[in-house]
């Protein structure tokens, strides 16, 4: 792609140079504005929620424009070993600096910087907004196991290590999380979200998200929680509006409300127990 | 000047030359000695040593993974193998090995001193270093076994209910006595390049090594009293009920995250930068040219250091409560400094005469993996990608070519100094299968992880059950690791082959810098004599006249040379 071999010889070669390096770099954004849905995956896929797809349009264009300096850098590299190898003692020309060109170098990776964290504010302002919503679960993650209660229903899901617990919410509709600890750092982190949220103890954590796909997805704690992190796993089950309202209303019973009654308080012990200072019905309050 | 520039008779040997050094010899003189040469020895042979223990934790691990459930080790050794390869690696070689190792040697040596500022204080700070080496190490033979929190040792994990034996104890002593020994390091460093440079060397005449190892000390006085502070709390959180991080007590276990990471971060550089440092030094001599935007480049190091002491919290941006767009854009702009530092290094080959050495090679090898680390991180410093990638393979295979870059780095660094401390030669055939192997093997064992992040696999898991599709990708970075692990068998091969082999001579390589201006080894007090120091190429200058640096502006006329001098 570059290839100043010649010799400079003055003002003509001097711009022409000037004019490659600045093709150059106008690749890459340009690459990014023309991120679309032919560009390839670059090993990350587009997932089941709205977030996941705008999380891997943005990984798409960091990847186009990785790949482009980076190709750019190796091809420099390579062309000054080869061309440059060592031929015989002559002692070259003792150059050291190039004012332009350590000016471009500082410039224009300066306006790539800012492309990219434009780019970033766009999907992350998107990512962490919290829409109002009726469909609220509340995670709780536990050594070493997940919890998910539904608010102002019966439904329950626990699960400890390999169980698998599963974790129901409808298609199309925004789902809040409220995600909290009872014990160590874990991290909520579902791969067909292209998402991760600390469970942290003491704080609660809070995110929406919005599956586009029905299906069943993994889940697994990814932040080292003790002995059992490796298997603490859980699923996300995606169903249609009207399959999980009569998965909430399966739970309908005096005895599923009982063990909702009791989970629920537990739960409540359990992080109450972490945060005295504060009463649990304002951070915890359901 | 005439002292100077005409130098002494020959003198027989540095014994005879300097007979008030009459000391105890054999083990007692490396005991007792305060001579940075020795002290720097020392902390070469600790340092690699612990490359090779870590090493060793690290093919345990890839051999676990090789298999879904693999059942080499139980899921608690599996725990205290990682923290300790991630504490092994990073506070104990490659921190010890750039500021303890090479910068103890070179810098007083680029500088023209005749030995650090503190020279007992330089000798405390290589005991304590051992000390906290064995202390963390010691870990393994106590109850309970090693520290198991992960090397960044997150509360309320460690806190005493969740990690109660003694090896997590251990693990704070250790990393507490490192610490001051690279305050004091600092401390040193600092106080020699701020006192002790030879007449005429300027703090723009000083060898790019010599201006990293400054800002990377500075960066040690700013950064290691943060974590020394945050391992007290954690000890008094664990022993003598305090709740600083401990929510049922009214505190912030995320507190933990940030005194870590405010030290973690700079730490990162604190690391980098000396290897940086290194191979610059390292392309300009088997370039034949001087260091391309000598000033830029140093400008580049100060931004760096100065951008990363704001960047912690990047680490941080799935804890949900930092404010992410400040940190997204502090760490993305580090990317700036770091591609003006590759372009340089690419700008100082242009039009030179690229000599394949060993030394060479690794630097070449250092820049293409660097390469991949440096971009694969920019990902990194923007929250949605982090929120996809964090605490997946992806983060391990992006900081693994990061580190992966700086040990081909520091394998450089031996090819290229050891000769001046040693007298000798490595071996460069074998020099060449060494860099092969590591090169290679690096970009296998990194590559899947890259792959296996995207795909979902977390880190820090010692089984991965539920997808045995991994399999493959793992096995084959398991395969890399033991490329990697037959390079470093080279290494050590090399050193016995080589052992007292090819004498070096004062100036294997036609240096620049002072360190290539005495003898191999240097003498007690490191010079007879030094020659005018004129630009940041003093050896250079002497030897070749009328081949200085050209002035801003000169670049392109490489025809009109200055006058030249007549070679003496």
């Amino acid at each position: 792609m570059l290839t100043p071999a010649l010799p400079p010889q003055g003002a003509t070669v001097r711009a022409r140079r000037w004019r490659r390096l600045r093709r150059a770099v106008a690749l890459p954004l340009a690459a990014l504005a023309l991120s679309g849905c032919t560009v390839p995956s670059f090993g990350a896929s587009p997932g089941a929620t709205s977030s996941s797809k705008s999380v891997y349009h943005l990984w798409q264009g960091f990847s186009i424009g990785a790949a482009v300096i980076g190709a750019l850098v190796v091809a420099l590299i390579l062309y000054a070993v080869l061309r440059y190898r060592r031929k015989g003692d002559r002692i070259p020309a003792q150059s050291q600096y190039h004012l332009p060109l350590e000016v471009l170098y500082t410039v224009v990776p300066i306006l790539i910087v800012f492309g990219l964290f434009a780019a970033t504010l766009v999907v992350e302002n998107k990512e962490v907004s919290n829409p109002k919503t009726n469909v609220v679960v509340d995670v709780n993650a536990f050594q070493w196991g997940w919890k998910f209660t539904y608010p102002g229903t019966n439904a329950l899901v626990y699960g400890q290590t390999t169980q698998n617990p599963e974790m129901v919410i409808p298609v199309n509709t925004n789902v809040r999380i409220n995600l909290s600890s009872s014990d160590v750092i874990h991290g909520f982190y579902v791969k067909a979200f292209n998402f991760s949220r600390y469970a942290l103890p003491g704080v609660l954590n809070q995110f929406t998200i919005r599956a586009q796909n029905t299906g069943t997805y993994f889940g697994q704690c990814t932040q080292l929680c003790g002995l059992y992190h490796s298997l603490m796993w859980f699923r996300v089950k995606v169903v249609s509006q009207s399959d999980y309202a009569s998965w909430i209303a399966t739970f309908n019973n005096p005895t599923a409300e009982a063990a909702a009654k009791a989970a629920s308080k537990t739960t409540s012990q359990q992080t109450a127990s972490l945060v005295p200072s504060k009463p649990s019905s304002t951070k915890f309050g359901r | 000047m005439t002292d100077v520039l005409n130098p002494p008779v020959h003198i027989e040997s540095p014994d005879h030359g300097h007979d008030e050094h009459h000391g105890p010899t054999g083990i007692l003189k490396w005991i007792t000695t305060t001579d940075h040469k020795i002290i720097g020895l020392s902390y070469t042979v600790t340092a690699v040593i612990m490359l090779v223990i870590g090493g060793a934790f690290a093919e345990i691990i890839r051999a676990q993974l090789a298999s879904p459930n693999g059942n080499l080790v139980s899921l608690a050794q599996y725990n205290e193998l990682f923290t300790m390869h991630g504490s092994v690696m990073i506070y104990l070689f490659a921190g010890p090995f750039a500021f303890g190792a090479l910068a103890n040697i070179i810098v007083p040596i680029q500088i023209g001193a005749p030995d650090m500022a503190f020279p007992r204080l330089n000798a405390l700070s290589y005991w304590l270093y051992l000390t906290g080496a064995i202390t963390m190490l010691s870990g393994f033979f106590v109850s309970g076994g090693a520290a198991n929190f992960g090397w960044v040792a997150y509360a309320p994990l460690s806190n005493s209910i969740n990690t109660p034996g003694a090896g997590a104890d251990l693990w704070i002593g250790g990393l507490l006595l490192t610490g001051f020994s690279a305050i004091f390091t600092g401390v040193n460093l600092c106080a020699t390049i701020f006192y002790l440079r030879a007449p005429g060397m300027t703090m723009f005449r000083m060898p790019i090594f010599t201006w990293n190892m400054l800002v990377t000390a500075i960066l040690i006085l700013l950064a290691f009293p943060v974590l020394t502070a945050g391992l007290v709390m954690l000890y008094c959180d664990r022993h003598f009920g305090t709740h600083i991080f401990s929510v049922a007590g009214g505190g912030v276990p995320v507190l933990w995250q940030h005194l870590f990471w405010f030290w973690g971060h700079p730490e990162v550089y604190i690391l980098a930068l000396p290897f940086f440092g290194m191979v610059t030094e390292i392309i300009a001599v088997f370039s034949r040219k001087p260091v391309f935007g000598y000033k830029g480049m140093i400008f580049a190091t100060l931004s760096i250091a100065a951008l990363s002491l704001g960047v912690w919290a990047h680490h941080m941006f799935t804890t949900g409560v930092v404010l992410l767009p400040f940190f997204s854009i502090m760490s993305l702009l580090i990317a700036v400094p770091t591609g003006i530092k590759m372009f340089n290094w690419i700008g100082t080959m242009w039009r030179g005469q690229v000599w394949f050495s060993t030394a060479m090679l690794m630097a070449l090898g250092f820049l293409f993996t660097f390469l991949i680390g440096g971009l694969t991180g920019i990902y990194l410093a923007s929250p949605p990608l982090d929120f996809f990638t964090h605490d997946t393979y992806f983060v391990v295979a992006h900081f693994h070519s990061v580190v992966m870059a700086l040990v081909l780095a520091g394998m450089a660094g031996l090819y290229y100094w050891g000769p001046k401390i040693t007298g000798y030669l490595l071996n460069e055939a074998i020099g060449k299968w060494q860099f092969w192997t590591l090169f290679i093997g690096s970009q296998v064992f990194t590559f899947p992880l890259y792959i296996l992040g995207l795909e979902g696999m977390p880190r820090r898991v010692a089984v991965y059950a539920h997808d045995a599709q991994w399999k493959a990708l793992n096995d084959l970075s398991t395969l890399g690791a033991v490329i990697i692990g037959v390079s470093t068998i080279l290494f050590v091969v090399n050193v016995v082959v080589s052992w007292k082999k090819y004498p070096a001579g004062d100036n294997p390589w036609d240096g620049h810098t002072l360190e290539w201006f005495t003898t191999s080894p240097p003498p007690h007090h490191n010079f007879y004599r030094l020659p005018q120091i004129r630009s940041e190429r003093p050896t250079w200058d002497y030897n070749h006249p009328g081949h200085q640096a050209l002035h801003h502006g000169q670049h392109d006329e490489p025809s009109q040379p200055a006058p030249e001098a007549p070679v003496s």
